[in-house]
């Protein structure tokens, strides 16, 4: 097999982060190649310097045995790399043929444009109408677009970046078979993902980053999802621990619970029983109401009375203030600017959520020594890396400060606690140790709920788990003897998608 | 070339030293316009930033400087709180009037009863007064959704007209032989708002100041609603999270900062301006956002961006007096001061490279 793609000794250095060393690797034709590695490996600042965003210190790359330097994506795509973004970059209201020319450098006339793209969309098993607006398609047909838009530029370098962080697992294999079609067709396809489980099934290699050097490149299908763990995290990683769980009377009742749509999804009559020393998963595609259900439980929405009640108390009219007070505490999802403030230190980011029941303020004063203590029970507790609580907190990393969010939650004492995506671009190990501080806190009598779009999270934590779709919510299922292809149908039950036809 | 590349955080040190960058900028630059419009710049400075202190003639300029200062940051000093939330009261000039028009019009109805309630009456009177038309903007924004930036605004304008029908309506003076404006308070001893230290410009208004400056860093800085105040500033989501009702903090910040500006208006009538006129309103309002910024919404950097505007004021007047400087040359220094800040603030968030 011929060499696509090598990268020789490629180098680069941000201010205080060697991003990449001596980063050595090849793809050839016909394969998909993985890229694997932790938030923080490396990984987007290699992708960078191959589609030109960011140019290398050291070292060289060669395209089809010829040297390649692009200065900008322009000249990466003339060169026939082309790239696919977890971002989608479209207009909501013009047509996929619309958006596809305004993509090009020399648009043809718009039947040809139109003829072409369905003839590109049939023939790889990804249907898509050329006239439709993408305000009316899903993720996975915007993701159809996008992929569209790179193979009209008959490229031989193809890069995925976690293209299937948005898609339902029945989307995800349809992607696969169309990314399988092309590398038989002769395209290289580099493949960024830390989903190891879908890395082992659909890729032929993978080369594995680790803090910016290559740790190896391997056959993931000769190697345990744990091995491959290994070898990105550098230890073996903790197994998270299910036992003592002995779920107990409810302690929150959600009921007939509506929420108009502001900008997003409303909320359909979604109604819920949770038990104390349980965790309920609730699965779903982005898009389809977590926000929103997070927030009508937070106390940031209120809802009609009787909607939310915790241990009898009625709080559907309550705020987040008086929830915490009851015992009803959330993390949402975004850590900058919405559990956290990035500009103020982690001891002034504990007042945030922390003064009732910790006791951080008397008649409004600030305690600041209980405040800083606070502070650092949580950085110990948690092992979050810092150099201590007077550290803003915009200047840790993703996983640590989604670290300390929980954990100043957890050490709070919830009667109840709502996560939203609690390990979203969090690293495997602090994932792993954030996991098992929910089930030790399930553990400990307290009911949690946990949103999560990744269904292996959901499996591993949660005892009943139900699905978010289009603001409603499903009725729960016992997660054990759950298959990936029930939840599945669960979660892609009203999405409407174009029936695919892939070639086997 | 060069380019501007974000900063991880604003460090202190830039933070402290913009605000002087803005003055010598300010200096140099006014400089250069009295250069080009034939004045001798270096005794024009001279005149504006030295002599009003040090001048011949500071033995009367001096106390003008606290005389000044006092309203200047008083208002400051409430329309840093909303500053910091992210709530923006340009009408502070309004509120000044109309707790001004409160207060004297307690006094003038008690006129010529002498007592001691009547003097924190008027006071009691100024503040509501003020915050009465704070809370404009205020219920505006809550209920409509109305920009308070716009409304305090243009409140402004609507005070200034009933500043005129005052003097030349309900509260003319009946001995004032029909000339337009009230009675002069200063005359009026239970009203009056004396200096408390003869010669040094200190009245009422400038304990207020202090006063309210304690109170505003005390709250910044030790109460949880201070942290409030900057959390919705920093992060509005973060801040409902938290538990913050936006409504309750635009009502506070815009009632308490409008009340401020209502108290500096009622001390200046009872005191240095003695009576309500048809063109009562002196700008004061409008310069306090210069002090608010200039003092980078801390209480310490407001007591100094007070006394340096007051400073400008003064040796403007001084300027046109001895130098025949036009009367706008105040303006034009105030303007470019906050132009430069705001200019100057960019190297707070961003550092400058060359590119490669």
């Amino acid at each position: 097999m011929t060499n696509v793609f090598q990268a020789e000794g490629l180098g680069k250095t941000y201010p205080g982060v060697r991003a990449n060393d001596d980063v050595s690797f090849t793809v050839s034709a016909g394969e998909i190649h993985a890229l694997l590695g932790e938030n923080g490996a490396g990984k987007s600042t290699l992708v960078k310097m191959i589609y030109g965003l960011v140019r290398p210190d050291e070292g060289r790359m060669l395209l089809l045995d010829a040297p390649y330097a692009p200065h900008d994506p322009k000249a990466a795509r003339a060169a026939g790399v082309a790239m696919v973004f977890q971002h989608f970059s479209l207009f909501e209201a013009l047509t996929v043929a619309e958006n596809i020319a305004l993509g090009m450098e020399n648009p043809p006339p718009r039947a040809e444009l139109s003829r072409r793209i369905a003839e590109l969309s049939q023939g790889y098993g990804l249907p898509l109408n050329p006239a439709r607006r993408i305000a009316t398609l899903s993720a996975g047909e915007r993701q159809r677009v996008e992929i569209l838009r790179c193979l009209l530029q008959n490229p031989r370098l193809l890069i995925m970046d976690e293209p299937t962080s948005v898609l339902t697992p029945q989307e995800a294999e349809i992607l696969f078979a169309t990314l399988r079609q092309l590398a038989e067709a002769g395209t290289a396809i580099l493949y960024i993902s830390h989903k190891l489980e879908e890395i082992r099934s659909h890729c032929d290699r993978a080369t594995i980053l680790r803090q910016g050097k290559v740790m190896g490149t391997v056959n993931p299908r000769t190697h345990s999802a744990r091995e491959l763990a290994a070898m990105m995290v550098g230890a073996e990683m903790r197994v998270v621990d299910r036992s003592g769980r002995k779920p107990g009377a409810p302690v929150l009742e959600v009921r007939n619970l509506s929420l108009p749509s502001g900008d997003g999804m409303a909320l359909k009559d979604v109604a819920l029983t949770l038990r104390s020393g349980e965790i309920l998963g609730i699965g779903g595609v982005a898009g389809n109401g977590q926000e929103e259900l997070l927030s009508a439980l937070s106390g940031e929405a209120p809802t009609a009375p009787g909607t939310v009640t915790l241990e009898g108390k009625d709080l559907s009219r309550a705020g987040p203030e008086l929830r915490r007070r009851a015992g009803l505490l959330a993390v949402p999802e975004d850590r900058l600017g919405h559990t956290a403030v990035p500009e103020f230190s982690l001891t002034e980011n504990t007042l945030l959520t922390g003064t009732s029941r910790q006791g951080l303020a008397r008649h409004g004063l600030i305690d600041r020594k209980a405040a800083t203590d606070f502070a650092r029970q949580v950085i110990q507790s948690f092992d979050v890396r810092t150099p201590g609580p007077a550290t803003a907190a915009g200047a840790l990393s993703g996983g640590n400060l989604q670290k300390f969010v929980i954990g100043r939650e957890v050490l709070s004492h919830p009667r109840v606690l709502v996560v939203n995506q609690p390990t979203w671009g969090v690293d495997a190990g602090a994932a792993a140790s954030i996991r098992q501080a929910l089930l030790d806190l399930a553990a400990e009598g307290a009911g949690v709920i946990v949103i999560s779009q990744d269904l292996d999270e959901l499996l591993e934590l949660s005892d009943r788990f139900c699905a978010l779709n289009q603001g409603r919510l499903s009725n729960p299922h016992p997660t054990d003897g759950l298959t990936i292809d029930e939840i599945g149908l669960m979660l892609g039950g009203a999405h409407g998608m174009e029936v695919a036809h892939v070639q086997a | 070339m060069f380019r501007l590349e974000p900063r991880a955080s604003a460090p202190l040190l830039w933070q402290v030293v913009t605000p002087l960058l803005a003055v010598l900028a300010t200096i140099i630059v006014g400089g250069a316009l009295f250069a080009a419009m034939g004045f001798d710049p270096v005794a024009s400075i001279r005149t504006i930033f030295w002599d009003p202190l040090f001048g011949p003639a500071s033995g009367y300029s001096r106390p003008q400087l606290l005389v000044k200062a006092g309203p200047l940051i008083l208002i400051a000093s409430g329309l840093a709180l909303g500053f910091r939330a992210g709530i923006w009261n340009i009408g502070a000039e309004g509120q000044y009037i109309i707790g001004a028009i409160s207060g004297a019009a307690v006094a003038l109805a008690a006129y010529p009863l002498e007592a001691h309630w009547i003097f924190p009456a008027m006071i009691l009177a100024g503040a509501a007064g003020g915050w009465a038309w704070g809370m404009i903007p205020a219920m505006l924004r809550n209920w409509f959704g109305a920009s308070e930036i716009l409304v305090s605004l243009m409140l402004v304008y609507v005070a200034q007209r009933i500043a005129a029908w005052m003097a030349f309506g309900p509260m003319k003076n009946p001995e004032g032989f029909n000339f337009p404006g009230s009675r002069n308070l200063q005359q009026y001893e239970s009203a009056s708002n004396p200096e408390l230290i003869a010669n040094s410009g200190l009245h009422w208004g400038g304990v207020a100041a202090v006063l309210a400056l304690a109170a505003t860093w005390f709250i910044m800085s030790r109460h949880i609603l201070g942290f409030h105040i900057r959390t919705a500033g920093a992060a509005p989501r973060a801040a409902r999270f938290a538990g913050v009702r936006p409504e309750r903090l635009v009502a506070l910040c815009l009632g308490v900062s409008g009340a401020l500006a209502g108290l500096a208006g009622l001390f200046e009538v009872a005191g240095p301006g003695g009576q309500i006129t048809e063109s009562f309103g002196s700008g004061y309002g409008f310069t306090a956002i210069i002090v608010a910024f200039l003092g980078r919404l801390h209480p310490l950097g407001i007591l100094l961006a007070g006394l340096l505007l007051a400073l400008t004021y003064i040796g403007g007047e001084l300027a046109q007096m001895m130098l025949n400087l036009p009367a706008a040359t105040v303006q034009v220094f105030q303007g470019m001061l906050l132009f430069f800040l705001l200019g100057f603030d960019v190297l707070t968030r961003y550092r400058i490279r060359r590119r490669a």
